[in-house]
């Protein structure tokens, strides 16, 4: 469309660069062996009661702490066997690891977006207001260093133990660590972009302040976030396997995998596959997470790139 | 200089109050009595009573907060009566494994990081940049127990090389004691590798372009003493905040290693008082470690603006 004025279009400034993020996102190989595995992890959990699996939480107690690859023979109700191979074995009450990984997938999934995206709302909401707001800003951001202080596992920790176990309770363990590093880049995002000519315009027009922080400000802080969310993601993961790992997250007969690897410990001499194979599953996800992370932030944040 | 130092610590103190009032508040939030949750479930009427008077709780919830936070200031935790001991005894008894598991990984993550960090950043774009770069990103991805449990694998169970699990104190001989402090050592080091490692790259990579590395190569200065008397100094700043910072990540890993290898320190007895709700010493631990990640930042904070001249305030 060049219908602009000849004045406006300079010559010397090169083409700019593809916009489509996606086309240049498809290009990166680590963004695409993240986006890989990812997606196998949720076809894994999601697709869980169809890829050959058995009830997770069935014990079995004729059929303990079995190596990778063991078949068993099961008798159905109406006479017939079949046999079944534990590709990962079982566990020390005779449970199917490998129907526990899968199932376990959902979980860490579920952990890892929701509290990504429940730290990234509460904080973006803290943020926006002692960004903006000049007497609330150093009540809000001095108790924000006091929570930053406390070492997310501790924090994490001292959480959990006043709430029941369950995935709630994790959820939120996770999310309180979250919320003050989510607030501090709001709230630097707003600081830097009050100054901006647009949003001194918008004041002068008589703008109303929820609607200039909707409609000016919000925007500027959409690519951060989601780049910073996907890092939240990755450590939340982690976090939850930690915390059910140590015994104090999601209730034990839950499958996760946190709780496959604390199940695991006591036996780890004989049969460390009940560690290796769910860690390895982890490992990967967060790897996955955290490369997908780095290959947003070079697209959409040019500017932490440069500085990481 | 000396009003700058003043100021930088007098600034500590509304984070570290801000720390106490949440970790008075966590007692307060649980629903209940909070001096019958202090006392656990084995307690009597009589010990619950004893509580309430030393906790002030016929008090207004700001008297309770000083009387509980003047406890404090004097070394006075309370009592676990999970553990039958004051919390005060009972941390200092599990402090020796802690403190060595913590500078020994230290130790071996700044010794290995920081050449790490500027072999990258000298061939920039390499494959030795390359894989350095990788193994941070693995790093920060793989947990400390998966690290923890594949070195058991390897070098305990497979090699028999070192002890699988367990402490011994270093009064009981110091074979055994740095025997059984590699693998839980390494194991914790990884992550903070990765990221001190990162950090170097960055900051070496940024002062590369000056023109002190131009002069000091100019006038034929070898290459090695370019990169670590002119670059690494030059670049150490940065570097130093983020071995402070990353104190932060070591202690989350120390809770997690301690359980891995079974040794008795603070950060298993952390997580035991969690599965016991054992109030007085999940907020002491709280406390402590604040405390401790607060105190690292502000020596490490003042030690650069003491020994860089460049930095003047």
């Amino acid at each position: 469309m060049s219908t602009e004025p000849a004045l406006l279009t300079d010559a010397a400034v090169p083409a700019p660069r593809p916009t489509n993020l996606f086309a240049g996102l498809a290009r990166d190989w680590a963004v695409l062996f993240g986006a890989a595995v990812i997606l196998v992890m949720v076809v894994l959990g999601v697709g869980a009661p169809f890829l050959g699996t058995v009830d997770p939480t069935e014990i079995n107690p004729t059929f303990r702490n079995r190596v990778p690859g063991t078949e068993q023979t099961i008798r159905r109700a109406d006479g017939s066997t079949a046999t079944y191979r534990h590709w990962m074995g079982t566990d020390s009450l005779g449970r199917d690891v490998y129907s526990r990984v899968l199932y376990g997938a959902r979980i860490s999934l579920v952990v890892g977006t929701a509290a990504a995206a429940i730290s990234i709302a509460i904080g973006l909401v803290i943020g926006l207001v002692a960004g903006y707001v000049r007497w609330l800003d150093g009540i809000v951001m001095r108790f924000m260093d006091g929570l930053m202080a406390i070492p997310a596992i501790l924090l994490a920790l001292g959480v959990v133990s006043l709430f029941r176990a369950g995935i709630v309770s994790v959820i939120i363990a996770i999310v309180v660590p979250e919320i003050p590093r989510v607030v501090r880049l709001v709230r630097s995002i707003v600081l830097s972009v009050r100054e901006e000519p647009y949003v001194e315009a918008a004041i002068m027009t008589g703008t109303p302040t929820p609607l200039l922080l909707i409609r000016h400000v919000l925007p500027n802080t959409v690519a951060p976030l989601i780049v910073h969310g996907t890092f939240v993601c990755a450590s939340a993961i982690l976090l939850e396997a930690i915390l059910s790992f140590l015994g104090v997250g999601i209730p034990p007969d839950t499958p996760t995998w946190g709780n496959i690897m604390a199940e695991g410990r006591g036996l780890f001499r004989v049969s460390p596959h009940n560690i290796f194979f769910p860690g390895l599953c982890l490992a990967f996800t967060v790897l996955a997470v955290n490369m997908l992370g780095d290959g947003l932030r070079d697209r959409l944040d040019p500017k932490l790139a440069k500085r990481m | 200089m000396a009003g700058y130092i003043l100021r930088r610590i007098v600034a500590t103190i509304p984070v570290m109050l801000v720390v106490a009032v949440l970790v008075f508040l966590m007692l307060r939030l649980t629903p209940g009595d909070p001096a019958a949750v202090i006392a656990g479930d084995n307690a009597n009427a009589e010990q619950i009573a004893a509580i309430r008077t030393r906790l002030g709780l016929d008090q207004p919830i700001v008297v309770q907060f000083f009387i509980w936070f003047g406890q404090i200031l004097r070394g006075d935790f309370g009592e676990s009566f999970f553990f039958k001991k004051t919390v005060a005894e009972l941390i200092a008894s599990r402090l020796e494994p802690t403190l060595a598991l913590s500078l020994s990984t230290i130790l071996i993550a700044v010794a290995v990081a920081v050449p790490l960090g500027v072999l990258a950043a000298y061939k920039q774009g390499t494959l030795i940049d390359r894989i350095v770069m990788g193994f941070s990103v693995l790093g920060f991805s793989v947990p400390v127990f998966v690290i923890g449990y594949s070195l058991i694998y390897l070098f305990a169970i497979q090699l028999n090389w070192f002890p699988v699990q367990g402490y011994q104190r270093l009064a009981d001989g110091l074979g055994g004691f740095l025997a059984r402090l590699v693998l839980p050592s390494l194991t914790l080091s990884v992550i903070y590798i990765a990221l001190i490692a990162r950090m170097t790259r960055t900051s070496v990579l940024d002062v590369m372009g000056e023109d002190y590395i131009r002069t000091a190569r100019a006038k034929g200065q070898v290459e090695r003493k370019v990169l670590f008397n002119h670059a690494l100094r030059n670049a150490a700043v940065p570097i130093v905040t983020v071995i402070g910072f990353g104190v932060a990540l070591l202690i989350g890993g120390v809770v997690v290693t301690e359980s891995v290898f079974t040794i008795p320190g603070i950060g298993r007895l952390t997580v035991d008082a969690v599965l016991a709700r054992d109030y007085p010493t999940i907020q002491a631990v709280i406390l402590l470690f604040s405390f401790v990640y607060v105190l690292i930042n502000l020596v490490v904070d003042l030690a650069y603006r003491v020994f860089d001249p460049r930095i003047r305030y």
